[in-house]
């Protein structure tokens, strides 16, 4: 038996410093770089070690020949100016007929400076530019105002940018000054009020109990024939700007435009799909299923032509649509679609205890959509949503295959011109273009993240 | 106790501790990053003891003891588990690990194998048993542990307090010299936790030596030879259940016991 | 009283559903009814028939050599759209298999990269990722066609990757083509017997670790058994296969120079575009799955079966994979499905997919828009609830069971 072991400690033992294996920047580098490299133990282990320093010394290689070779070209060994407007021949080796030296291999910036105009905003006429610079401007500080946590009335805003800002910008970007006369649009008004009036009456009982139940019905109309027409009207003003049709518009523009309305618009009708889906009513079940996986099942191009092929043939003849239209309404429907499983996930992801509650408080079944399970469902998805509109964003360069002129298809055109042609034409103009492309899908991503990580620090498991 | 009363000296002679050497950890020391997390544990487990080490959260208990099979490597000291010292030898760290049981915190069970799967694993795959030995001993086992029944389950079919003792039968199959408990009871409903405790206790009565991070105290006076106080990494105080309950010496202990067994 | 029956309907929940439903239903049939209405007034108006009899007319248009012109022997003049419409499917699922191929190797090996501990290689891996998925597919596949492709020799020069046997120019990628005889049915047969060989192998290495303890390797003497039985045969047999090499002349009249047509097999550099843009794509997204699966296996699983003895061989094997592979086969069948719609902005560049050569080419001579939409769409609707079907399937299958 042996005797029972008992210990004190009396004085507390040092608090050491770590080895440097452990901490530090030799600690780091050990974890990071050297550790899988230096078991040695046995022969397996031997040839992991092996093959990871060979393989180390390989990517390291590969990284730097790539970054130098692409920062030679974009920037140490580019050609950026023009002085004597040479156009392609600034861009050409002594033996094609220029001034470079053999053998020279870089951007030709002017080029991209030449062709910038055309790339951000297409045919846009010049001196009505202010009028898309605006738009941007408007745009881009409503975004950050909703996005930064500390502004205040970030709602507010946020309602802003979804209602007013769309028509302010069209107006903007078209010129406004529609076609539209102010008589038939005084006239629905009018009419839309009276509705509303009915509505009211009938709500408070002077036109019989039959209206009283259907008043609801006179309200919805009533304001729906203001709103579109007060819309309508204000597009007809005559702001004294030049009109621009759509055909003039390309560019960055047209991707941002079709993006955005794309994403916007797919937004509210994804969610009714998703409510939809999830229905009880077995009918409006299996249309929004049958309406989710035809257009979630097919290629965005293939939506895009039947867009543009033949949607002239199901609408009234004579009834004309503009190009971009047809290629945003395909958009739209394909993106609701993808918007809608989205949503459906969050919704499938809220208890069910939230459902009960609701309706243990004696909610209808919109109001409980509306104020507890959609702003939950919604805020769980945030990553999600803004993964979508990544995509969607992406999806833009398809509309230059059917016709319209985006940031992708300008540079395709910019190829095109024989002033400029030479060698590294089309890298470098795609060089240019994917730049843009990257930075802004590089950063809706990393936004997407962060949202993801700050939603889930907050979720209480 | 009841079982002593039972069998007389057979019992209280299984609950002997030898003179055996099992561990013996010496200087060990362990940093993660510039964090010192085990400062100066010396401490030596014979075969047929059980240890309870208690402490603090962050005090390092769990660490302690997922350094004596490699889940965590210690950069200072040396650690030998009978007989073979524990170094970056992937040979030594595979013969501690079959002599060496581990049931965690959150039960760890492979949810895509059933129950009699889980247990037969290690043995037919790293003792090369045929299916049907493993399964037999399995089945040992899973009586030992009291559901012999649950066998065919998954286990996302089992309760809290069943999937531990399954846990628990999983590494008893590989027949161990030593069990590591790491904090077993803290994810269980109140109403579980007796169920795998007197499972526990019946381990340590047929004299299996163990090591147990836990802060279920009535468990260390029935059963431990030995509980070890543990703060800020390193070992404050070691003694027998009785002393250690009723005269801690060290106020720190005294301050722990204080908060622990008052409610 | 009519005042309740009409509010009971609306507002009685037994009977709300069913008068919503109809409404909709209602709704719907004069939608539909409206639509109908105009596209044929508007087919009447422009002189248009509707009717698949198109199909047997003779396609009057060239289609590039590719594995759909092959195999449906396509002779202009001669092949009906029939005809077309079958080489855009085969030429679509050509470019999606390979494209499978190559991305999940490629998505595999990157995503296991990006766990390494290595800071080099995990680095390296990221970049990949970033920079591959936040940039349009459209411009990756210009870039590889317009950029990259053609910089190739012309046609007249060309490289050699194996002198002889394996040239590339810009008029494409030659390789030397089989050319199987009589006696290569052989082969063939004694390849599936090896591999049934393989299985029933593998079912007796299974009984006997279940009986005696003992493993077998079983991998490296399938390797074997298919490797060697195939090969035995084939030379016993004659090694009838024949290789057809690419054909290059230096020499003659100008414009004869070059590889000629009919030698060796060809890839045609749209296909190489549209296979390299697709499967760097998609393994980009691909390696992330494989990341997520891999992570979300909990650390403790790994910590318990090291703890009962189990190697990292065997851990990997048994515990790990298995239970990663259930989190990452739905969202990969998903980017296969995703890669096999993509191979349609190969139009963009008239490599003859289905978008290319039946909704492009010979719509535009054709001209029946709603026919041909709806034929082309039907493929891939078909693919993707196959896939849908599929994913139910396997999630069905391998539940992990719960209470």
């Amino acid at each position: 038996m042996t005797k029972p072991h008992k210990f004190i400690r009396t004085e507390d033992a040092p608090l050491l410093p770590p080895p440097a294996t452990e901490a530090g920047i030799t600690g780091w580098l050990w974890q990071n770089i050297f550790a899988s490299m230096a078991d040695f133990h046995s022969p397996m282990a031997a040839l992991r070690s092996l093959f990871m320093i060979f393989f180390t010394l390989l990517l390291v290689y590969v990284f730097v020949d790539q970054t130098y070779g692409l920062l030679d070209f974009a920037i140490f060994s580019a050609v950026f100016t023009d002085p004597e407007t040479l156009k392609r021949e600034a861009c050409w080796t002594v033996a094609q007929g220029g001034s470079l030296p053999e053998g020279w291999h870089a951007a030709c910036w002017p080029f991209v400076w030449a062709k910038q105009k055309f790339a951000l905003f297409g045919p846009y006429p010049e001196e009505s530019l202010w009028r898309v610079y605006v738009s941007l401007f408007l745009g881009a500080i409503g975004l950050a105002w909703v996005l930064l946590e500390r502004m205040p009335y970030r709602k507010h805003v946020g309602v802003l940018m979804l209602t007013a800002y769309p028509l302010i910008t069209f107006i903007l970007l078209t010129g406004g000054n529609s076609d539209t006369s102010f008589g038939s649009v005084g006239i629905w008004i009018i009419t839309g009020l009276a509705l509303i009036s009915i509505g009211r009456m009938a709500q408070a009982g002077h036109l019989g109990s039959l209206l009283n139940d259907l008043s609801g019905i006179f309200g919805v109309l009533g304001w729906s024939i203001v709103i579109l027409n007060a819309i309508r009207g204000i597009v007809a003003i005559d702001f004294n700007l030049q009109p621009v049709g759509t055909g003039d518009w390309g560019g960055l523009l047209i991707t941002l435009v079709v993006a955005v309305t794309g994403i916007v618009a797919s937004l509210p009708l994804g969610i009714v799909l998703a409510l939809g889906r999830r229905s009880n009513m077995p009918v409006i079940s299996i249309l929004c299923t049958i309406f989710i996986e035809f257009w979630r099942g097919v290629p965005l191009i293939t939506v895009l032509f039947m867009a543009s092929v033949m949607l002239p043939l199901f609408l009234p003849a004579g009834v004309n649509f503009d190009n971009l239209l047809r290629a945003l309404i395909g958009v739209m429907l394909f993106s609701a679609a993808y918007m809608a499983e989205v949503v459906r996930g969050g919704l499938q992801a809220i208890d069910k205890g939230q459902y009960e509650g609701a309706q243990a408080m004696g909610l209808s079944y919109w109001q409980m959509m509306r104020l507890i399970i959609l702003p939950q469902a919604l805020t769980h998805v945030i990553p999600g949503i803004v993964n979508t509109f990544i995509g969607l964003f992406k999806d833009t360069t398809l509309v230059s295959i059917v016709g319209i002129f985006d940031l992708l298809g300008a540079g395709q055109s910019a190829i095109a011109d024989a002033a400029w042609s030479t060698p590294v034409q089309a890298i470098t103009i795609y060089l240019y273009i994917g730049g843009i492309f990257f930075i802004f899908c590089f950063g809706m991503s990393r936004y997407s993240i962060y949202m993801e990580n700050k939603l889930s620090k907050s979720r209480s498991h | 106790m009841a079982s002593n009363s039972e069998n007389g000296t057979a019992a209280a002679s299984k609950m002997q501790v030898t003179d055996d050497v099992m561990i013996s950890m010496e200087k060990v020391n362990k940093w993660y990053g510039n964090f010192h997390v085990l400062r100066d544990i010396n401490l030596t487990v014979n075969k047929g003891e059980r240890i309870v080490i208690c402490g603090p959260s962050g005090s390092g208990k769990s660490t302690l003891i997922r350094c004596l099979n490699r889940l965590e490597e210690h950069q200072a000291g040396t650690i030998t588990v009978q007989g073979i010292t524990l170094n970056n030898d992937l040979k030594n760290i595979d013969e501690i690990r079959r002599e060496v049981g581990m049931v965690f915190q959150h039960f760890n069970l492979f949810p895509h194998l059933t129950i009699l799967e889980n247990c037969t694993l290690a043995p037919i795959w790293v003792r090369r048993m045929p299916k049907a030995e493993a399964e037999e001993i399995a089945m040992q086992y899973l009586e030992r542990v009291k559901i012999p029944e649950q066998a065919h389950k998954y286990p996302g079919q089992l309760s809290g307090g069943q999937q531990q003792r399954v846990a628990i039968a999983r590494s008893l199959c590989m027949e161990p010299q030593l069990m590591l408990f790491d904090e077993p009871t803290s994810a269980l409903d109140p109403e579980m936790i007796k169920e795998v405790l007197d499972t526990m206790v019946s381990l340590a009565e047929d004299g299996m030596s163990m090591i147990c991070v836990t802060h279920e105290m009535g468990f260390a006076r029935k059963v431990a030879n030995r509980v070890i106080f543990m703060d800020e990494g390193q070992i404050i105080e070691e003694k027998e259940p009785e002393e250690f309950f009723n005269n801690p010496e060290n106020e720190r202990t005294q301050l722990f016991l204080s908060q622990i067994l008052d409610h | 009283m009519q005042n309740s029956t009409l509010t009971s309907l609306i507002y009685d929940a037994r009977y709300r559903g069913y008068f919503f439903q109809v409404l909709i239903l209602f709704l719907l049939a004069f939608g539909m009814w409206w639509l109908v209405d105009n596209t044929v007034t508007n087919l009447a108006d422009r002189g248009k028939s509707v009717g698949f009899g198109f199909l047997t007319a003779a396609a009057g248009f060239q289609i590039s050599d590719t594995l759909g012109t092959w195999v449906m022997d396509y002779n202009v003049g001669d092949s009906t759209y029939l005809d077309v419409y079958f080489i855009g499917i085969i030429n679509t699922f050509l470019v999606a298999i390979l494209g499978i191929i190559g991305a999940t190797f490629i998505g595999f090996s990157v995503g296991i990269m990006r766990l390494s501990r290595n800071f080099v290689v995990r680095s390296f891996a990221t970049v990949y990722i970033e920079l591959l998925r936040n940039i349009p597919l459209l411009l990756q596949l210009f870039f590889w066609y317009f950029a990259v492709l053609r910089a190739l020799p012309s046609k007249r020069e060309k490289i050699d990757i194996i002198p002889d046997v394996i040239g590339v120019n810009i008029t494409g990628l030659y390789l030397p083509a089989p050319l199987p005889h009589s006696g290569f049915i052989y082969s063939v047969i004694a390849f599936v017997v090896a591999v049934g060989i393989t299985l029933a192998m593998k079912r007796w290495a299974e009984n006997r670790q279940a009986e005696t303890g003992q493993r077998f390797p079983v991998l490296w003497t399938s390797v074997a058994v298919i490797a060697g039985f195939t090969l035995i045969t084939f030379l016993a047999t004659g090694s009838p296969l024949e290789w057809t090499f690419p054909e290059f002349k230096i020499d003659g009249p100008i414009l004869r120079r070059g590889f000629q047509s009919g030698s060796g097999m060809v890839l045609v550099p749209e296909m190489m575009a549209v296979w390299l843009a697709l499967t760097l794509y998609t393994a980009a997204f691909i390696a992330e799955i494989v990341r997520a699966g891999i992570l979300a296996i909990a650390k403790g699983q790994t910590e318990a079966a090291y703890s009962i003895g189990m190697r990292p061989g065997m851990t990997l094997r048994l515990i790990i994979i298995p239970q990663a592979l259930r989190v990452i086969i739905p969202p990969l069948t998903s980017q296969y499905l995703n890669l096999t719609k993509n191979s349609s902005l190969a139009v963009a560049i008239a490599y003859p997919e289905l978008v290319s050569v039946f909704a492009g080419t010979a719509l535009n001579q054709v001209g029946k828009e709603i026919e041909m939409i709806f034929m082309m769409m039907m493929v891939y609707l078909t693919f993707s609830l196959l896939t849908a079907a599929f994913m139910n399937w396997f999630n069905s299958r391998v539940k992990l069971v719960e209470r």
